[in-house]
C-alpha cells in the first residue's frame, strides 16, 4: 500500500482485475484494448490463472458465461465492434444471472469505424445492446486510478447482485499512463456462490444455469425478480461527481475522458466570470438522476450542457433527468475526434452570452 | 424382489419431451449409465445445446448449463478452465455443432480441450420442424430442400469426425449408432471411453451418434433406422477416426 506506480490504463485495469480475484480471462485481439489481453497472457500463467485467446468475440463471451456460471471471477475485454459481437452472450449472461465483468474500450463507429477514442457506444451499453429485459451496470472511469478502483467494484457488484457489469472506457483512457495505487482486496469476504455449476459432489440438488423458460408466467416472474435486484442497484450503487451545480448558470454533464476536458473548460470559463458547474456520471446505468435534482433544487433557471464524444447519446438521459424544467443543450465531437477545452468554452460562451 | 433393470441415477426421474421413436432417449440413457458406472455424477457438469435436446438440463442429475445455439463448446471450455478437476460434456445436434457452432467445434478440438462432446447427427433440424442441416445428404428432401438437397446450390454435407480427425488436439473420435442392441452396446463403450480419456487429461473427445428423426423424416421408427442404414451410414461410416490412447499403447 501507498506505492504509486506509473501504468498504462489497459494494463492497470488488468492488474486491478487480478487483484480483485479474477483468475480467468477470455479475450480476442482488437485495438485499442489489446494490452489487457497481453497483460493477462503474461501474468495469468504465473499465478495459476487462465488466459485464453478465443477464436472469436462470440466464443470469448460464451467462455465467460461458462466460467462465471461455474462460480469463478471472470472477465473479458474488447472494443466497440467486438462488443457488438458479444451482445448475444451478454443477453444470455444477464438472463442466466451470471456475474462477470466486460470491458469496452470504446472506439469510433459505426461499423469498423476507427481506432480513436469515442463514446458512441453509450446507447448500446445503457439501453440494452442484446435482446430482452435486462440492464448492464455500466461504470465509466475518467482516470487510470478510477479505472483501477472501479474494476474492483465491478467484480463486487456483479457478485452481489448476480449480474454482468461493464467498465466503459475509451481509447484515451486505455492508452494513456498515470500513477496508480492498488488497494488490497479482502478475498475472504467474497460471497459464497451456492448457485454455481461446480459439481454437486452428491451433496446437493443439481444447479442449472439457464435463460430458457418456456412458460410465460415463469419467465415473467424471473424478470420481475431480476428487476428487484435492479431496483436495489439503483438505490445503492449510483455514483457521480458534482461540482458547483446548485449555484451554476451552466451545468456541464460529461463522463470519462470528456469530463476531464470539460473540467478544464469549466476552469477557463470561471476565470472569465461564468458560473459553471459539472455533473460527472460515474455509473452510466444506473444514471445519476439525483445529481440533477440537487442541481435544480435552488433554481431551475440554468442550462445543462451535455458534452460527449458522440452525436448525442447521454444527452437523452440528461433530458429525462431535467424533464423539461431547464434548458438542455449538447456539444459533441465524434468519429474519434476528441473535443478541445476551447471548443467547449466557446459553447459555454455562446450559451452564457458575452461577459 | 431383486431389481434387475432400473433408471440410472444420473438420469432425472422426469418424462422426456422427445417424439416417439426418437433415439435421444437411448443416448441420454447411455450417457447417464456411463456417469453412474464411472461414479462421476457429483463431479460432472453438462452443457445443453439449442435444438431438440435443449431441455437436456432437465434430464441429467449432474450440474448443467444451457448454451446459446452453437456455443456449447465455448461454454464447456469456460467451465472446464474454471473447474479443471471436473468432468465436462456437451450434448449437441448437427445444426448446433456443424452449422452455427462450426468455429466453436473446430477450435475446442484444435485446443484439445479436456471436454467430451456427444454429437447427435440425424441430418435435419428437428426442433424447428425439419429443415436442411449441414449434414443433410445430397438429394435428401427437407422443408428447406423440398426438391432434394442440390449440392450445386446448397452445398455438400459435412463429415464431422473425418474433418476433426485431421487436427492434433482431439484424443478420441468415434462414430457410432444406436439402431440395434449390438450397436447400442458399442455406442456405450465409446461414450465411456470418451469420458475416461477426458478424465485421464488426454484431450478432446467426440462421439458422433448417427441418429434418426422419424417425425420430420416422415417415417416410422423402424423405417427410419432402415433409411439410416441404407443412406446415412454410407456417407457417415461407423468406426474410430482418432484414438491417441491406442497410438500410445502401440
Amino acid at each position: 500500500m501507498g506505492n504509486k506506480i506509473l501504468m498504462k490504463g489497459n494494463e492497470a485495469l488488468a492488474e486491478a482485475a487480478i487483484r480483485a480475484g479474477c483468475r480467468h480471462f477470455f479475450g480476442y485481439p482488437i485495438t485499442p484494448q489489446t494490452e489487457v489481453s497481453a497483460y493477462m497472457a503474461k501474468k495469468m500463467p504465473k499465478i495459476g490463472g487462465t488466459f485464453l485467446q478465443a477464436e472469436s468475440e462470440v466464443s470469448a463471451i460464451n467462455m465467460v458465461y461458462g466460467a462465471g456460471g461455474a462460480g469463478v471471477r471472470v472477465m473479458t475485454s474488447s472494443s466497440s465492434p467486438g462488443i457488438s459481437l458479444k451482445q448475444e452472450g451478454i443477453s444470455y449472461i444477464a438472463g442466466a444471472d451470471v456475474p462477470c465483468v466486460i470491458v469496452n474500450i470504446v472506439r469510433g463507429g459505426p461499423g469498423l469505424g476507427g481506432i480513436q477514442p469515442a463514446q458512441s457506444d453509450y446507447f448500446q451499453a445503457t439501453k440494452g445492446g442484446g435482446h430482452g429485459d435486462y440492464h448492464l451496470v455500466v461504470l465509466a472511469p475518467s482516470s487510470i486510478q478510477e479505472m483501477v478502483d472501479l474494476t474492483s467494484d465491478a467484480f463486487d457488484i456483479g457478485d452481489k447482485y448476480r449480474c454482468p457489469v461493464m467498465i466503459m472506457g475509451d481509447g484515451m483512457l486505455g492508452q494513456m499512463m498515470e500513477p496508480v495505487e492498488f488497494k488490497d482486496t479482502d478475498a475472504e469476504s467474497l460471497p459464497e456462490k451456492e448457485w454455481a455449476t461446480s459439481g454437486t459432489g452428491m451433496k446437493r440438488k443439481k444447479n442449472i444455469i439457464n435463460s430458457l423458460f418456456i412458460e410465460a408466467s415463469e419467465l415473467e416472474d424471473l424478470v420481475l425478480e431480476r428487476q428487484k435486484r435492479y431496483d436495489a442497484i439503483i438505490a445503492n450503487e449510483v455514483r457521480y461527481e458534482a461540482i458547483d451545480t446548485e449555484e451554476a448558470d451552466i451545468v456541464l454533464v460529461a463522463y470519462g475522458t470528456t469530463a476531464r476536458i470539460a473540467k478544464t473548460a469549466m476552469a477557463k470559463a470561471k476565470e472569465k466570470g461564468y458560473k459553471v458547474g459539472i455533473i460527472r456520471p460515474i455509473t452510466l446505468w444506473p444514471f445519476p438522476f439525483e445529481a440533477f435534482e440537487k442541481a435544480l433544487s435552488k433554481n431551475t433557471n440554468k442550462t445543462f450542457l451535455a458534452v460527449e464524444m458522440s452525436m448525442g447519446q447521454m444527452v437523452e438521459d440528461v433530458r429525462l433527468a431535467v424533464n423539461g424544467r431547464a434548458d438542455v443543450q449538447f456539444f459533441g465531437r465524434t468519429g474519434g475526434v476528441v473535443p478541445t477545452p476551447n471548443e467547449i468554452l466557446a459553447k459555454i460562451e455562446e450559451i452564457g452570452g458575452a461577459k | 424382489m431383486e431389481k434387475v433393470f432400473q433408471r440410472p441415477h444420473a438420469l432425472s426421474d422426469v418424462s422426456f419431451h422427445y417424439c416417439p421413436g426418437c433415439p435421444h432417449g437411448i443416448v441420454h440413457r447411455l450417457v447417464a449409465e456411463v456417469i453412474d458406472e464411472l461414479g462421476i455424477e457429483g463431479d460432472t457438469i453438462g452443457v445443453a445445446p439449442v435444438g431438440c435436446s435443449v431441455f437436456a438440463y432437465n434430464y441429467f442429475e449432474c450440474d448443467m448449463q444451457e448454451a446459446a445455439h452453437g456455443r456449447a463448446p465455448a461454454v464447456a471450455t469456460g467451465i472446464k478452465r474454471a473447474r479443471p478437476d471436473k468432468v465436462v460434456f456437451t450434448y449437441q445436434g448437427d445444426g448446433d455443432l456443424a452449422a452455427i457452432g462450426t468455429a466453436e467445434t473446430v477450435h475446442i478440438a484444435a485446443r484439445g480441450e479436456n471436454v467430451t462432446t456427444i454429437f447427435i447427427n440425424n441430418a435435419i433440424y428437428g426442433m424447428t420442424g425439419g429443415q436442411m442441416a449441414p449434414t443433410t445428404l445430397a438429394g435428401q428432401v427437407t422443408q428447406t430442400s423440398p426438391y432434394g438437397r442440390d449440392i450445386k446450390t446448397q452445398g455438400n454435407p459435412i463429415r464431422v469426425c473425418e474433418m476433426l480427425s485431421t487436427l492434433d488436439g482431439p484424443a478420441y473420435i468415434e462414430r457410432v449408432t444406436v439402431d440395434t442392441v449390438a450397436h447400442i452396446k458399442k455406442a456405450k463403450a465409446a461414450i465411456k471411453k470418451a469420458f475416461q480419456t477426458q478424465m485421464e487429461g488426454k484431450g478432446f473427445t467426440l462421439i458422433e451418434v448417427v441418429s434418426t428423426c422419424p417425425t420430420n423424416w416422415g417415417m416410422s421408427p423402424q423405417e427410419s433406422f432402415e433409411w439410416m442404414r441404407e443412406n446415412m451410414l454410407k456417407h457417415y461410416p461407423l468406426g474410430v477416426y482418432k484414438d491417441i490412447t491406442q497410438e500410445e499403447e502401440a
